[in-house]
């Protein structure tokens, strides 16, 4: 995958913004990929989670809104309790995922659940899967 | 000793073979359990973006009742409660000016929120204050033979901050079983997220997860894995049906609430284990063992 960098996208307000809402400091990242490492969902993610703070850092927001990764990620603080320079990567992946959900741009879409997959599905899977994936 | 509890949604409905043995080993035990009058719904994730204040105000207005019901501090079940509640008060101590907001925001309740409750796992419960060594004395059944896998999931153990043990490598539920009388199963698994709510629209991650966590613990001996998250419990157990489907040679396991073996230990009845809410039966292994 061919993938250019650029001080535009560099200087992009996104970096800024994932900044804010994650609460941390992209640049802190060595990329020593501890956080791919242990995440157990990297078999079916896109990005990885030590690549999706490279990606950040150099404002590749395309390449991130598009990515699967940041679905895929299930807020599960295992990254988070083992990055040696103390980032919150779920946090970095949480601000994505509200840069899409802001403009109402929801992943779930609980219309076409069965209403057997509904009645079925406990409150508690419902409850969390509309507060990730839906504005 | 007497203890103000909050239940959630999931234990009200999918869940009740969590909360109905619960309750019977709390009063085997002698604990009085009161419930929060008029709780809601706690959000069941902790919010994690910064300026998302209005995803604390469900956990914070139960904190509330807490306080309304002359007491400083709750027990929970189930750990996305435990875990919700207990980041949205450590959020709003450290941040008095999102609590002022916080509190602003439901002017219409009768007080404000201080930051003053505290939080506690039922596990924490029975190890720091009734003790283990306390509850192996109340035992009726022991647990004899049993090998038991205890699966802690994310939300118990991280972050760090709120967890209810060692954030890598937890050993609560090992130590509970084994009071009991249970063979404690290690696995490497015990704190790999089973996916949860992945469950939603993600059906092959689920199978995935529930295929690796537990045939991990099966290659370590176990007979059973218990539980303490009622989205856990519904991944590793309901959906073992989809695990099946993907991975045929999968043999199923029963999965517990660690609850409903604690009160199969104090010599509950069994209509407070409610299996009718479990899907693998954990019956032919428990009468097998001589427990039901
Ligand atoms: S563990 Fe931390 S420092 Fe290492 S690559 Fe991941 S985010 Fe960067
Ligand atoms: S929080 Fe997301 S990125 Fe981090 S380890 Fe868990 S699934 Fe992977």
């Amino acid at each position: 995958m061919r993938i250019n960098i650029s001080q535009r996208k560099i200087k992009d307000p996104f970096v800024a913004k994932v900044q804010e809402l994650s609460g941390q400091n992209l640049l802190a990242c060595y990329q020593c990929g501890k956080c791919s490492a242990g995440c157990p969902a990297v078999s079916q993610m896109d990005i990885l989670p030590n690549q999706i703070i490279r990606y950040a850092q150099l404002g590749l927001k395309d390449e991130l809104l598009q990515s699967k990764s940041i679905w895929i990620c299930a807020s599960c603080m295992t990254c988070n309790a083992r990055c040696p320079k103390g980032i919150n990567i779920a946090e970095v992946i949480e601000a994505i995922r509200q840069i899409l959900l802001r403009k109402r741009e929801d992943y779930l879409k609980i219309e076409e659940l069965s209403d057997e997959e509904k009645t079925k599905l406990p409150p508690i899977a419902m409850v969390s899967s509309m507060r990730k994936f839906t504005s | 000793m007497k203890i103000c509890y909050y239940p959630g949604c999931t234990l009200k409905n999918n869940a009740k073979n969590f909360e109905e043995s619960a309750l019977c080993s709390l009063n085997s035990i002698g604990v009085e359990v009161e419930e929060l009058p008029r709780w809601n719904c706690c959000g069941t994730v902790f919010s994690l973006a910064t300026d998302d204040l209005i995803h604390h105000v469900a956990p914070i207005r139960n904190l509330i009742r807490v306080k309304e019901s002359n007491t400083d501090r709750v027990m929970t079940l189930c750990a996305m409660c435990y875990n919700t509640l207990k980041r949205a008060n450590e959020r709003v101590k450290a941040d008095s000016e999102s609590l002022d907001k916080i509190n602003q925001f439901m002017y219409r309740e009768e007080i404000d929120y201080e930051g003053d409750v505290k939080i506690l796992h039922f596990l924490e419960l029975l190890r720091d204050e009734i003790k283990f060594e306390n509850i192996s004395k109340k035992v009726t059944k022991l647990l004899k033979n049993l090998k038991v896998a205890n699966y802690y999931g994310c939300l118990l153990v991280r972050p760090k901050e709120i967890g209810l043990d060692d954030v890598e490598n937890p050993t609560i539920l090992e130590n509970l079983m084994t009071a009991l009388g249970a063979d404690s199963i290690d696995f490497p698994y015990k704190t790999e997220c089973c996916g949860a709510y992945q469950t939603v629209n993600n059906l092959e991650i689920i199978a995935e997860r529930t295929y690796h966590i537990l045939t991990s613990a099966q290659s370590q001996g176990a007979e059973i894995v218990t539980v303490s998250c009622p989205l856990c419990a519904f991944n590793l157990d309901h959906r073992q049906k989809e695990t099946v489907q993907k991975y045929p040679e999968f043999k199923n396991i029963p999965i517990l609430y660690f609850t409903q073996l604690l009160a199969i230990a104090l010599g509950c009845p069994e209509e407070s284990l409610r299996f009718d809410l479990n899907y693998i039966d954990p019956k032919p292994i428990l009468k097998e063992k001589g427990l039901i």
